[in-house]
């Protein structure tokens, strides 16, 4: 086995290390944490961050990419399979393995299609064959079926509930553990008190039982049936659609991630230094943001593709190759949408230069280099995390449209718009194949509601311009 | 008002040459004419005779920026750039791939992309302001609350959903209008109403709640309190005093789609197979057509320019203490 890096993977990593970084600076600072402690009134807010981690905890495993050792062996060396795996994969295993011939409806225990079949004393019929691996633990599926799907839901329902209880008891044991001694060494400081009220925490505790209970009951399913049915080519959609997270929260996070520096230097120096330098700021993103985004992003995508293709030798794998078409999407995106924060942040420099505690620098002397990044960045940073997390959901949307239209991801890449593609065209078979594109709406529905209900707590409480007494 | 139009025309023209340079940037720099004769004549088996051939018949055979032998102004004007980029200031967009003309295909596509994006823009702008007008009335009620959460409900959903539940149930399940498609005379109607009630429904979530946000911002100020000790009725002071109020914010954002409404949209058009510049775009992008591409992007960043000068006449409409010089 060796680990494979791919580009999006090390900018991930690169992301949960600055979001720790970031999480331990603002817990040491009362007056930072003070606008996340109104985030965690919030108990939509919450409750939608607990189901955003549940879908980033998939993403960074999904992220953790490797190959297998084959057993031969090439002069000594060891050679590695070409298809790059990821701890994901490792973990739901069989989901990715047990492949059907072509398409069944979600639970089903056969085939979508007719097909000759030949039975044991030498006739031809026309019949549904079984699924190879979906029920087949079954003898009599048509009888059995029904029990044995609620039979096992129920069971990996109690086993969620159980787990979920388990692990709650416990994180509120280590807590109040931690917390009373804490408290006993310093009383004044209040940083140790609950984080939020006793509403938000009771709503927490709903939502994460009844995801634990329904957690538990598709991945009892899934162990031999096929929960969300199967595609064309016999893959399980459920696995599918997980696999699809990784993409859209790539694009949604590294996208602003490549955009960002961008944005804050160009933005906070047109604002600040003022002359030709906004002359110059401001006529490169006129001329970016005159341009209709859909339009420069199939261009560049179109240019993209030519290099790629021209450049194969580049890439040792298939998964990097898509891997870097990925990347440079996100970066053509970051390049198309950085001009509206760009011109959000001059704004607001331009208002805080005239204040007095930067006159007050300037008097002292103090460099502007300094100024712009002691005295107006941290002063800038909510308009920068309420347009990161706004964006969030829009990108994932963007995804899929761009992938329809043919200039999005790799067509070898799992993601919502390649799903949605590839079960457009079936909706007009009969009986329908409805099953492909519903799980691919309802995961996205389900990641982008959630990215924008929490981005709208956010929004509420880091916004300056809504009032209200302190908590 | 005319200076000040005269100034904002010529402040577009090195605006245009920006986006021009970024687009041959793009298609001439990144990929060499070479790189995409290749593309076009298949990668393998291609003889450097055919590749220059098909450079000559498009015209790549020049050099790119700078042509030193050419002598005197043709340094500059016997190069690729100076003769795929001055022709497009005139509109002369030269021709497609498949030897079309690129501007009279344009000039026919418009029709049919207006026909689709102007009803679906104000219906749609009515829709929305009536619902965010609504919730303003109600505001702190339950049904405003509802509003919006119905509101992120419907802007999380997909547009794809939509188009695809939309053709499922109003075409192939009551058969109501024709699935896709599109003609003349009085049959317009039947193709235009789907794209159109569905391009209204994407947009609801989103818009209604930001002028919702408009509205409230409009409320809390001072002369609503006036309207109201006056004695005005909460509806009067919504609609004669707010409304007109927040002209300004609503117009920033919706006079700029204005004149981008002849590029029709992508999604919409190729979904429902109407004729359009938008289905057309989507065409030469999946036929790797550059010349059509950077056609469209061109004629995307002139619209927009005119799109804010259109936007800055009209506060002067709305707001008469705007004033232009």
């Amino acid at each position: 086995m060796k680990p494979v890096i791919l580009s999006t993977d090390a900018l991930i990593f690169l992301l949960i290390a600055a979001g720790i970084v970031s999480a331990w600076y603002i817990r040491q600072r009362p007056h930072l944490m003070l606008p996340w402690r109104r985030v965690a009134q919030s108990s939509v807010g919450m409750v939608s961050l607990l189901l955003l981690s549940l879908f980033v905890i998939v993403g960074v495993l999904d992220s953790l990419h490797y190959r297998v050792a084959l057993s031969e062996k090439n002069n000594g060396q060891t050679v590695y399979a070409p298809e790059v795996l990821s701890a994901f994969d490792a973990l739901v295993g069989g989901l990715r393995t047990r492949v059907e011939k072509t398409y069944s409806a979600p639970l089903a225990t056969h085939l979508y299609a007719k097909e000759s079949m030949e039975t044991p004393d030498g006739k031809v019929t026309r019949d549904y064959p079984r699924l190879k691996f979906g029920g087949a633990h079954l003898a009599d599926p048509d009888n059995e079926r029904g029990g044995d799907v609620a039979r096992r839901a129920l069971i990996g329902a109690l086993l969620g509930l159980l787990t979920a209880v388990i692990f709650i008891a416990v994180v509120g044991w280590i807590k109040r553990s931690v917390s009373t001694q804490k408290i006993g060494e310093r009383k004044i400081d209040g940083r140790y008190a609950a984080l939020y009220p006793p509403y938000t925490k009771r709503m927490l505790l709903a939502a994460a039982f009844i995801l634990a209970i329904l957690i538990g009951a598709i991945a009892n399913l899934a162990t031999v049936y096929h929960v969300l049915g199967t595609d064309k080519v016999g893959q399980d959609v459920l696995y599918l659609s997980l696999k699809s997270i990784r993409t859209g929260l790539v694009i949604g996070t590294v996208t602003t991630l490549v955009m960002l520096p961008f944005a804050l230097l160009l933005g906070v120096a047109a604002g600040y230094l003022r002359g030709w330098v906004d002359d110059v700021i401001q006529y490169i993103y006129t001329v970016l943001s005159s341009i209709p985004s859909v339009l420069l992003i199939a261009a560049a995508v179109l240019m993209m593709q030519v290099v790629i293709e021209m450049h194969a030798d580049w890439f040792t794998t298939s998964a990097a190759r898509a891997d870097v078409r990925l990347l440079c999407l996100c970066l053509i995106l970051g390049v198309t949408s950085w001009t509206g924060l760009c011109r959000l942040l001059r704004g607001e420099t331009l208002k805080l230069r005239e204040l007095e505690y930067i006159q007050a620098a300037q008097a002292f002397g103090v460099s502007s280099l300094r100024i712009m990044t002691r005295h107006i960045l941290p002063n800038v940073m909510h308009i920068v995390l309420i347009s990161v997390v706004m964006d969030f959901s829009g990108l994932v949307l963007a995804e899929a449209v761009l992938s329809y239209i043919g200039v999005g991801v790799d067509p070898t890449t799992i993601s919502f718009g390649n799903m949605i593609n590839a079960a457009r065209l079936e909706m007009g078979r009969e009986p329908m194949v409805w099953w492909s594109l519903a799980s691919a709406f309802v995961f996205m529905l389900l990641l982008v509601l959630a990215a924008n209900l929490f981005a709208d707590a956010v929004r509420d409480a880091f916004d300056p311009r809504l009032n209200r007494t302190e908590v | 008002m005319i200076a000040y139009l005269i100034r904002r025309i010529l402040y577009a023209i090195p605006i245009l040459f920006g986006v021009n340079l970024l687009t041959f940037a793009l298609f001439f720099v990144v990929n060499t004419p070479d790189d995409m004769a290749r593309m076009q004549l298949g990668i393998k088996r291609v003889t450097p005779e055919a590749i220059d051939k098909w450079k000559h018949q498009h015209g790549y055979d020049k050099p790119l920026l700078f042509n030193a032998r050419a002598g005197g102004a043709g340094t500059l004007t016997d190069t690729i750039f100076f003769e795929k980029s001055a022709s497009m200031f005139v509109f002369d967009f030269g021709y497609s791939d498949d030897g079309r003309n690129i501007s009279r295909e344009v000039q026919a596509r418009m029709l049919p992309s207006l026909a689709i994006a102007l009803p679906t823009f104000f219906v749609g702008l009515c829709v929305y302001i009536t619902f965010a007008l609504l919730m303003t009335l109600f505001r702190g009620t339950a049904l405003d609350a509802v509003g919006v959460a119905l509101c992120v409900v419907l802007m999380s959903v997909s547009l794809l959903f939509y188009i695809i539940a939309g053709q499922f149930l109003v075409s192939k399940l009551w058969h109501w209008v024709p699935i896709s498609g599109y003609a003349g005379g009085w049959d317009i109607f039947k193709f235009v109403a789907l794209p159109m009630v569905v391009g209204v429904i994407g947009g609801v979530g989103s818009s209604s709640r930001w002028y919702r946000t408009i509205f409230l911002e409009e409320i809390g100020k001072d002369y609503v309190r006036t309207a109201r000790a006056k004695g005005l009725s909460e509806l009067r002071v919504l609609f004669r005093h707010v409304l007109k109020n927040a002209m300004i914010p609503i117009l920033t954002g919706v006079v700029v789609v204005i004149p981008l409404l002849f590029l029709g949209s992508l999604l919409t058009e190729s979904f429902f197979g109407i004729p359009g510049l938008g289905s057309y775009t989507i065409e030469a992008i999946n036929a790797q057509d550059f010349s059509v591409v950077r056609a469209m992007v061109f004629l995307g960043s002139v619209l927009y320019i005119v799109g804010l000068i259109l936007t800055d006449i009209s506060y002067t409409v709305v707001d008469p203490r705007v004033r232009l010089q």
